[in-house]
């Protein structure tokens, strides 16, 4: 339906078809220019304290950091994921933030180099390389759950989404320069492949990383599960990109209530779908009540982990369900900041719930090392990003549908 | 009155109609019958035109509380039938579990209330927008057939505490209305 003869103006709320060029771009010199260093060297000297800290622990020391690494690895292989739905999907509504997102992915390739630690830890974090290797059950995951091939997936996987991240973040950068429709072609072309390949790496990851922690138990539907805490808190995440942007006086009258209120509405999607996914996983094996499946959940009932397991069941989904439902909370500015920063939280609270049962059996402990190694990889990812995101503006200002993005509307 | 104003239908004073030529014009129109305090009117389209709601001065719908409310009350009714069957009418051990294991009933909980939350949607809408209706009095009018092609409409009601049968007519004029028409029936 095409609106003819129908003034653009007519609407009369503001809605700019033109960019102005000081709303997307970060300012040269300032907060800006400093940021990537001053995170990135904070960061730094937090990440070699973590590991002084740590040295006579190792065993809390690597747990307490694939927590926090697979959090931030999360949130940069979710702006991935958002720049390859957009293409597939040729959105129109989302151009204003899918750079946002193809700076988020172009992270990646640091998230990639901190993972290098943990191929010191296969020992102190893997039962099936320590004392499970002679668990029957175990015994005959080996050929999937040793430390070589291990590495090399992991190896794999990381250099394949790394690649995806900086690809998409070239194509756009050279859109910006030389504004070819040819280049929307190739991404879209090129997305649909890489949703498979996101897919299944996503999968593996999530099982050769956080599963086999626990290695006698299985769930097929593990790697839905990760991806669904991961796309809400990629939602979350670009929502306080856009709120801390917009705070420092950046993009006003690009990126509107309008596209607030569709992220929203994403993010309360992906709560609902990892309640969904959490709860089948759990209800079909606590059904067929097989010791080696009920384990794990066990594990995570006991007198100490039951009051956690309840509050974040609770947290993660009936609370933001509620709150989410609500449209006026999806289109003010405080009920996003609430929400995105909750579920931000809750999306950790996740990780660490998954990881820390083996090896706090007693209940949760948060541990320093928790806390340094959260501070220590956050901050290096934070750097990584203010880095990304000054290089080019903060929209692809050449993408063919950027005034169809401006102009976007919820009916 | 304008002495291109037409009469279609008979009877008791329905309203009055005005034809405009582009969804522009309905647009500005809306704004003024909105400004000037009218509450029993409506536009009529062949499409949808955005941000028409906003030139109407429309309020909110109350629809979601309809689908939130038979969407809840689906789900307690599915969640109270399994416990009601399962621990009162026709108690059955099953794999050794208990009586009310709810893990095993929240699935037909879950659909019990998306039923519930659907059929709030469908019915609240006819509800609330008083459908379905076999007969309107704007059937009458000869003019009004092409909503559904090229043209575009604004009906103000009689019943109206503003409207006033000159008055109303010489807005619609003066808001750009290509013709005007009072519409009799009931």
């Amino acid at each position: 339906m095409s609106h003819s003869g129908m003034p653009h103006s007519v609407g009369g709320h503001g809605h700019r078809a033109s960019l102005d060029r000081a709303q997307v771009t970060l300012p040269r010199a300032g907060w800006a220019a400093r940021l990537p260093l001053v995170c990135g060297g904070l960061g730094a000297v937090l990440l070699a304290v973590t590991f002084l800290v740590g040295k006579g622990n190792p065993t809390q020391l690597f747990h307490s950091y694939l927590v926090n690494w697979f959090y931030f690895a999360t949130l940069a292989v979710g702006g991935l994921f958002f720049v390859l739905l957009q293409h597939i999907t040729r959105a129109g509504w989302s151009v204003v933030v899918r750079r946002l997102a193809e700076d988020v992915a172009a992270t990646l390739p640091v998230v990639a180099l901190l993972f290098v630690p943990l191929a010191f830890g296969v020992h102190a974090l893997y039962p099936w390389a320590g004392h499970e290797a002679q668990d029957p059950v175990v015994m005959r995951k080996l050929a999937w759950l040793s430390e070589g091939p291990f590495l090399v997936r992991a190896a794999i996987y990381l250099v394949v989404w790394s690649l995806l991240g900086l690809w998409f973040w070239r194509q756009s950068q050279r859109q910006d320069q030389m504004g070819a429709l040819a280049l929307t072609r190739r991404m879209q072309a090129v997305a649909a492949p890489s949703m498979i390949v996101f897919a299944v790496t996503l999968t593996l990851a999530s099982f050769d990383w956080v599963m086999s922690l626990a290695p006698r138990w299985y769930s097929t539907v593990f790697g839905g599960y990760i991806f669904g805490g991961t796309a809400m808190a990629t939602f979350a995440l670009l929502i306080v990109l856009v709120l801390l942007l917009q705070g420092r006086g950046l993009f006003d009258g690009v990126v509107s209530m309008e596209h607030f209120h569709d992220l929203g509405k994403l993010m309360f999607a992906f709560v609902v779908f990892w309640g969904y996914i959490g709860f089948s996983q759990f209800m079909l094996q606590w059904y067929a009540n097989i010791p080696e499946e009920t384990n794990w959940f066990a594990e995570r009932l006991t007198p100490g982990w039951k009051p956690l397991t309840m509050a974040f069941v609770v947290g993660h989904f009936v609370v933001p369900f509620f709150f989410l439902l609500m449209r006026d909370v999806k289109r003010h500015r405080t009920g996003l900041w609430a929400a995105s920063g909750w579920l931000l939280l809750m999306h950790w609270l996740d990780i660490y719930w998954l990881v820390m049962p083996g090896l706090h059996h007693e209940g949760p402990r948060l541990h320093l090392l928790d806390l340094l190694a959260f501070l220590a990889l956050g901050l290096l990812f934070a750097g990584a990003l203010a880095f990304t995101l000054r290089l080019k503006a903060l929209v692809p200002i050449n993408d063919p549908r950027l005034a169809e993005s401006l102009a976007f509307e919820n009916v | 009155m304008s002495a291109a104003t037409t009469t279609a239908g008979s009877g008791p004073l329905w309203g009055v109609l005005g034809e405009f030529d582009s969804p522009a014009a309905l647009y500005r129109a809306a704004e003024r019958v909105r400004d000037a305090g009218f509450e029993r009117w409506d536009t009529h389209s062949p499409f949808p035109v955005h941000g028409l709601e906003r030139a109407m001065g429309l309020k909110r719908s109350r629809v979601p509380i309809v689908v939130l409310a038979l969407g809840l009350a689906g789900a307690a009714a599915g969640m109270g039938l399994q416990w009601w069957v399962s621990t009162r009418a026709y108690p059955l051990v099953v794999s050794g579990k208990p009586f009310f294991s709810w893990p095993a009933f929240v699935p037909i909980m879950f659909e019990c209330g998306v039923l519930g939350g659907a059929a709030g949607a469908v019915l609240g809408f006819l509800g609330l927008s008083r459908l379905p209706q076999h007969h309107h009095p704007l059937f009458e009018s000869k003019r009004f057939e092409r909503v559904t092609d090229d043209r575009f409409f604004i009906s103000i009601e009689a019943a109206d505490p503003r409207f006033d049968k000159s008055g109303t007519i010489q807005l619609l004029e003066r808001a750009g209305a290509v013709a005007v028409e009072l519409v009799e029936g009931a």
